[in-house]
């Protein structure tokens, strides 16, 4: 095990050494969005009786922040460590693949917990919010966050170079993450859409986490844990699958 | 006793390239082996199949006993390889790297030998400074060092002189040199043909993906490097029968091959039966850069066939 402990404190202390671009600058990035959102719509919408739009937003911005940040970290990781050729220092030694695996999605939850936690924190100055249910809430926090921290492996193992990288972040998961209701309930959406939406999974993320604080749902948290859950087993067993094969790592 | 490195039947096969075409090799605990061959000719696939960082497409390898793929945990703890490549991570400093390259290896405490390390490669006063400012030579003495940190018995390194200053390649010879003595096999493939030569008390020469020679470094010098003999006579006329020793005329001298020193009395005699003078005469020793041009030159005719 001191392999798997050695390469997860690793990556920790890769984004702990630059925490200004890794921890703090998207703290600073969703308080901004909170700030203007929060200014521009708090006195014309409510979406669920007795939350104020502010306090709706909150966990919508958490779970963002802590998604992009899961991904971000596992992929561009592993992104660079690729493209540098440093990569070789972990494959030569007997790591095993689920190790790396661990490793890197381990590290990728603590990020974007972090991450997480300092938005939710800042976000109380705003306005106080409910914490209803703690555990649903930090369940559907884990399980994004490994979603996340998994799909940045595959992203990175997959891509040649870091356009493809960037290509996956801003036209997957960017979108996949605005059009999940971090900013509206899909009730408030056209059928169409409101229907599209039930095929983003990060849309029971953000669902379940909000349910986590207000006790209020469009979805039974229940379901929303499991599609998730179901996501995450999928995405990891992929990952998993594509490390053991050695896929574009050792050819 | 188990062979350092043993490898079988070695395919491996990129798209259409066929780069490995059924490597055996043996390399025995202990030895200092030379991996010989042009750019292209397979040295690197053929590490990096022994190290696991590409798999073979047929056939089977092993490290101190361990195949490299079913129980690549040992084989890889028994293997410390110096990549080609000057690779280096720039989020970590010299001590960090040599402290997560231990733990992958399963150590936890190492810093004793890892300051032995640093101090025997010259790097005590850089283990804190971040590899990415440090020097090519001195990046190149960091990926020694963390080849080395698990003491692996067998070492393997990927031209781990190319680019380095005569004097780093000294005093990173004189430490390898070293740990071959203290009983670990090392195996290096490299350009610098004198290296191996003086180094190495065995070779293979690797093209296009073939071994096409293997044996004693002694050996290979005494079978292939004929002597060769540069002569200015007086008058300058070749003996009709030294013609057949006759492999070039250039500038008034005759340049024979000889197939040892023995055979230059013979020359002598003949010449002086036919009443002509030597003035001039240098015998060349065979070194291993010609071995290599003959080898890799006749292995060419071969395959063109």
């Amino acid at each position: 095990m001191t392999g798997l402990w050695t390469l997860f404190y690793k990556e920790l202390l890769r984004f702990w050494k630059v925490s200004l671009q890794t921890l703090l600058s998207p703290l600073v990035t969703t308080l901004l969005y909170l700030l203007i959102f929060s200014h521009v719509l708090e006195a014309h919408v409510q979406v669920y009786p007795g939350v104020g739009y502010t306090a709706f937003l909150i966990p919508g911005l958490v779970m963002m922040a802590m998604l992009q940040n899961a991904f971000a970290n596992s992929s561009s990781s592993l992104i660079q460590s690729k493209m540098s050729g440093n990569v070789v220092f972990l494959l030569l030694p007997p790591l095993a693949y689920w190790e790396f695996f661990t490793a890197y999605v381990a590290a990728a939850i603590v990020r974007g917990l972090m991450v997480g936690l300092g938005v939710g924190l800042a976000g109380l100055w705003f306005t106080p919010v409910a914490l209803t249910h703690p555990l649903w809430m930090v369940a559907f926090a884990v399980a994004g966050c490994g979603m996340l921290g998994a799909a940045g492996i595959i992203t990175a193992l997959w891509a040649g170079g870091y356009d493809q990288m960037a290509a996956v972040q801003n036209f997957i998961i960017m979108p996949l993450t605005f059009l999940s209701g971090v900013f509206y309930s899909i009730h408030s959406l056209p059928p169409f859409w409101q229907a599209l939406s039930r095929y983003n999974p990060f849309f029971y993320l953000i669902d379940g986490f909000r349910y986590g604080f207000f006790g209020v749902s469009d979805v039974s948290p229940e379901l929303g844990l499991l599609i998730v859950g179901t996501c995450f087993l999928a995405l990891s067993l992929a990952t998993l699958a594509l490390l053991k094969s050695g896929y574009k790592l050792r050819n | 006793m188990t062979p350092a490195i043993e490898i079988r039947e070695v395919h491996k096969h990129f798209g259409s390239l066929h780069a490995l075409r059924g490597v055996d090799l043996t390399v025995e605990q202990g030895e200092f082996f030379a991996l010989l061959g042009p750019n292209g000719a397979g040295k690197t696939t053929l590490i990096n199949i022994l190290a696991g960082l590409s798999r073979a497409t047929q056939g089977c390898s092993r490290v101190m006993g361990h195949d490299v793929v079913a129980d690549y945990r040992h084989a890889r703890r028994a293997l410390g390889v110096v990549p080609q490549e000057l690779v280096y991570d720039a989020f970590f400093t010299v001590r960090e790297m040599l402290r997560f390259q231990s733990g992958y290896f399963g150590l936890r405490r190492n810093d004793a030998w890892i300051d032995e390390l640093l101090h025997n490669l010259g790097l005590t006063d850089k283990a804190d400074i971040y590899t990415r400012l440090l020097s090519g030579g001195m990046k190149r003495r960091v990926l020694v060092a963390q080849a080395l940190v698990h003491k692996p018995p067998v070492i393997v390194l990927d031209e781990p002189t190319a680019g380095v200053d005569v004097e780093l390649r000294q005093n990173l010879w004189e430490f390898i040199r070293r740990l071959n003595r203290d009983g670990h096999t090392i195996v290096l493939t490299t350009h610098y043909l004198e290296e191996a030569e003086t180094l190495c008390s065995r070779i293979a020469m690797l093209k296009q993906g073939q071994v096409i020679a293997l044996d004693t470094t002694h050996n290979l010098l005494s079978a292939h490097a004929a002597t060769q003999v540069r002569m200015r006579l007086n008058p300058s006329r070749l003996p009709d029968v030294l013609r057949t020793l006759l492999v070039a005329e250039k500038a008034d001298c005759f340049h024979l091959v000889l197939k040892d020193y023995s055979g230059l009395e013979k020359v002598l005699a003949t010449l002086r039966e036919a009443n002509v003078a030597v003035d001039e005469l240098e015998v060349s020793k065979p070194d291993l850069e010609e071995v290599f041009l003959q080898i890799m030159g006749r292995a060419g005719k071969e395959m063109a066939r």
